[in-house]
């Protein structure tokens, strides 16, 4: 029963007033403290840490992170789950790779080099099919999100792993005879010394944070996260909000698979191999409630930063990987306590 | 105020021996809200004590605390005249007393049975023993006269059945003090007499209980005690002998109401809503809840539609706002048949429907209160792509002042209101999208009578200004209050109909019903 749990602070004697409101405060700003926290102390351990090369270098990292969490953050806002990013992304960056290699028409018996607009717009409009069809498997067919991505999960790396035989593409540069360079400005070049892909990722967030808190689709993700049931009854087009949630995700998967081949001039069917995992990750640490209906961009942009930066810091100092999963894991764990601490007590009166 | 020589505090009362749980100076503040201010109150042994109140006027805030859900801020608890607390429901039930909540706290993907028993599961030698839990639970929908297999879930039984088994589930505990927060809300009349005949029986085994209800007749005829709350002090006390209806509208709002009376002077418009031969299956999925209905509704006509549990009111309305398809007939609405159109459309094309059961259907938990009023008018407020804030603020803060929601304001989170108070929400959401035709499935489940009242005057101003209004009520005099025409559905279809000068005797006797006193 919901109406027994209670919590501390919500029992707590008026008197107490200025300890809650602290503990509240540290509560709703916890991801933001918690990124202080890992910044200083792996400062403090290590001189590397605190440099500007390392930062950029931290920024790239999490750009990927970023840009997967946040299309994760509007499936779980929608009560959802999307298993899928992490091959979603590879199978965009072999897709992109495909596509620079230059593509051959038989028939014709010529081979075709797309320009870099080109491939980027065909590599998200395949991460969008992705998620069109997981979408439509969950809104239509009633396949539940955990299996129906599931199921994508394997596909998606099945048929990135058959388009390259296993192999990766090394030669993403492009050719100035073909007219088809530029794909490594996305991971190499900088805007006022700010890696293009963190703009990019900047971009994508303030684009986010805008439909979420201004525009109907926002409210009404919103409320469909929050309750079906009644946003429905409220004339909130569900289905097409759930089908919605799942092509931006993997519109997201999709630019970020073309920023990592970018970053790695490479394209390997194997790239992002459990990177769903860190999105959930970042998305419950930035205190997105994974029944659905809360969250915010600028939580998930925290939580991507602080998983990132938190793991690279292990490395710097030397931590073994083992170690760093076992630190991350901790974390995850913190983060979702914290969570039901915050959103248990709003629980009372129902 | 005028009230009676009685209303001093309960402490100075002579028969205090009969007390067997007592509330002393209890306070509850929610931050910045004093929900309770320093109250008494005192439940007899053997009989019962109902607390009367406005919506938001603490009194489930102080049942929570009497069964253990909440802790006060401040003010003690004495059980059987010794200081108490109780540190959980749990305790509190293993004290004797049980409590069952205004909002159901059922767990809707388990079994009736399960619910029933859930925490308290009865042991054999191999694990539970689900036979004798089974045969208990059948026993106690003997007692309550009602036909659900125990096997069904939750989620499968309309809301006035899950309140039964709410109900049976703070009867199978025992106890020897049994808190009831508007326990028959969603019940029909015969069901409420049933209940009451088993409240009866309790008294007589010696259980105390605390009643709430906003239906204020019908809690006359049980009490024994009245106990009034106002803005979360005691402001009346009397036993029942002293007291009438009047007393208690006095106490509760200070002036007295009438449910108001059709609006008349206007001229009734072209037909707004025609069902013609509608057929709705069956939640069940086994035969039909509604037959071949046949019904129009005019512009600026009120329509009231009365009938037992399970008449088919429900199905009927839902179908009409597109939530469930018909299996036969047609729906026009101003003429044009909507059959095809989605939910959305409809509430564009002006028909929208206020749902019976708020929680499930109503409100979305996690969102502000502002943020619920506004959900169903989004596209009101949106200029090309963004929303714009100062629209939305108008359209919620005319909402609050219509239908007159007390709260902290419109960022507050749903769950802070009182229940009457998320009622009026879900009705104020609706008519802010300034529908044509407003279908109300019971919508004065859970306000206060000033608020019914004004929700009432609000619809038929409404009415007045062209609106088709249908609204479905299980308490009788409700619809002989603004209805310019009473409809009595029975087993899916209409078995009578009735103008505004018909009694209470005649809508009963068409229902099915038999006449209660
Ligand atoms: N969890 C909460 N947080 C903040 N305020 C609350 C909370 N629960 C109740 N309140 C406030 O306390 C007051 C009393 O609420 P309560 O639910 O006891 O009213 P009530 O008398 O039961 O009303 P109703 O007849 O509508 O059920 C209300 O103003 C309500 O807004
Ligand atoms: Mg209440």
């Amino acid at each position: 029963m919901s109406e027994t749990t209670t919590t501390s602070a919500e029992t707590a004697p008026a008197g107490k007033k200025s300890g809650f409101s602290i503990v509240h405060l540290l509560l709703e700003g916890r991801a933001f403290f918690a990124l202080i926290a890992i910044i200083a102390t792996f400062s403090f351990l290590s001189p590397n840490y605190a440099t500007v090369s390392n930062f950029l270098i931290m920024s790239n990292h999490v750009a990927i992170f970023g840009l997967l969490a946040l299309g994760m953050m509007l499936v779980i806002l929608n009560g959802g789950i999307d298993l899928s990013v992490g091959s979603v992304l590879g199978l965009t960056g072999v897709f992109a790779g495909f596509l620079m290699q230059g593509v051959e028409i038989q028939s014709a018996g010529v081979i075709l080099y797309p320009p870099v607009w080109a491939v980027v717009v065909m590599t998200i409009g395949l991460g969008a099919f992705v998620g069109l069809c997981n979408g439509v498997l969950i809104a239509y067919f009633r396949v539940p999100a955990f299996v129906a991505t599931l199921g994508s999960l394997y596909v998606a790396r099945g048929v990135a792993l058959l388009m390259t035989n296993g192999l990766t593409f090394n030669n993403l540069r492009g050719d100035v005879s073909l007219d088809n360079t530029g794909f490594g400005w996305l991971g190499f070049n900088r805007l006022f010394g700010v890696p293009i892909g963190v703009i990019v990722l900047a971009i994508v967030a303030i684009v986010a944070g805008l439909v979420l808190s201004r525009t109907a689709f926002g409210r009404w993700l919103y409320s469909s996260g929050g309750n079906e049931r009644a946003a429905e009854l409220s004339g909130v087009p569900v289905k097409r909000v759930q089908v919605s949630v799942y092509v931006l995700s993997g519109m997201c998967a999709a630019i970020a698979g073309l920023v990592l081949s970018s970053q790695l001039t490479s394209a390997g069917p194997t790239a992002g191999t459990t990177y769903e995992l860190t999105a959930i990750a970042a998305v419950v640490v930035g205190g997105a409630s994974l029944m659905g209906g809360r969250g915010t961009v600028r939580g998930t942009l925290l939580g991507a930063f602080v998983i990132g930066f938190l793991s690279d810091g292990l490395v710097i100092i030397g931590v073994s990987s083992y170690w760093q999963t076992v630190f991350t894991g901790a974390v995850i764990v913190l983060a979702v306590m914290l969570n039901s601490i915050q959103y248990g007590g709003r629980r009372i009166g129902r | 105020m005028k009230t009676p020589a009685h209303s001093e505090t309960p402490t100075n009362r002579p028969d205090e021996a009969e007390v067997v749980l007592a509330a002393r100076n209890v306070a509850k503040s929610y931050g910045a809200v004093h929900a309770l201010k320093g109250v008494n109150f005192d439940v007899h042994r053997g009989q019962v004590t109902t607390l009367f109140g406005e919506n938001g006027a603490g009194k489930s805030t102080l049942m929570k605390i009497l069964s253990g859900v909440q802790q006060p801020t401040s003010g003690e608890l004495l059980l059987e005249g010794k200081p108490v607390t109780f540190s959980s429901t749990v305790d509190a039930r293993d004290r004797g007393i049980s409590i069952i909540h205004q909002e159901l706290s059922l767990a809707p993907n388990m079994n009736v049975r399960d619910n029933i028993f859930m925490g308290r599961e009865i042991m054999g030698v191999t694990g539970v023993d689900f036979a004798e839990e089974e045969r208990q639970a059948r026993a106690l929908m003997e007692e309550l006269e009602e036909d659900i297999d125990p096997l069904t879930r939750v989620e499968d039984l309309r809301l006035g059945q899950q309140q039964i088994v709410e109900i049976a589930r703070a009867l199978s505990v025992k106890s020897r003090i049994l808190i009831m927060d508007e326990p028959t809300s969603a019940l029909s009349a015969s069901e409420v007499e049933v209940l009451f005949g088993v409240i009866r029986d309790l008294k007589e085994r010696g259980v105390s209980i605390v009643y709430i209800s906003h239906h204020l007749e019908e809690a006359l005829t049980i009490t024994d005690h009245a106990v009034v709350l106002r803005d979360g002090e005691m402001t009346a006390y009397a036993p029942r002998n002293e007291i009438d209806l009047e007393w208690i509208v006095r106490n509760m709002v200070g002036e007295n109401f009438d449910l108001g009376s059709p609006p008349e002077g206007h001229a009734f418009g072209a037909p707004a809503l025609q069902l013609e031969n509608l057929s709705v299956p069956a939640n069940s999925g086994i035969g039909n809840a509604v037959e071949q209905l046949n019904l129009t509704v005019k512009a600026g006509e009120i329509v009231c539609i009365y009938g037992l549990m399970g008449a088919g009111r429900t199905e009927m309305m839902e179908c009409v706002a597109g939530r469930t398809e018909a299996t036969g007939g047609r729906i026009l609405l101003h003429g044009e048949d909507i059959s095809g159109l989605t939910i959305a459309q409809r509430i564009e094309a002006g028909l929208v429907l206020v749902p019976e059961d708020r929680q499930r259907d109503g409100l979305v938990q996690t969102m502000s209160v502002g943020r619920n009023l506004s959900l169903a008018s989004i596209g009101n407020f949106t200029r090309g792509l963004l929303t714009s804030r100062r629209d939305e603020r108008e359209i919620i803060d005319r909402s609050i002042r219509e239908v007159t929601v007390k709260t902290d304001g419109p960022d507050a989170p749903i769950g802070s209101l009182s229940g009457g108070n998320q009622q009026k929400v879900v009705i104020g959401k609706m008519l802010a999208t300034s529908p044509s035709v407003v279908l109300l499935d019971e919508p004065s489940r859970g306000i206060d009578i000033g608020a019914k009242a004004e929700v009432f005057r609000i619809l038929a101003d409404h009415a007045r200004d062209g609106m088709a209004v249908v609204y479905s009520t299980s308490e009788v005099g409700e619809c002989l209050a603004i209805a310019h025409r009473i409809i009595v559905m029975r087993r899916g279809q209409i078995a009578a109909e009735f103008t505004h000068d018909t009694t209470k005797e005649a809508i009963m006797a068409a229902s099915g019903e038999s006449l209660v006193a």
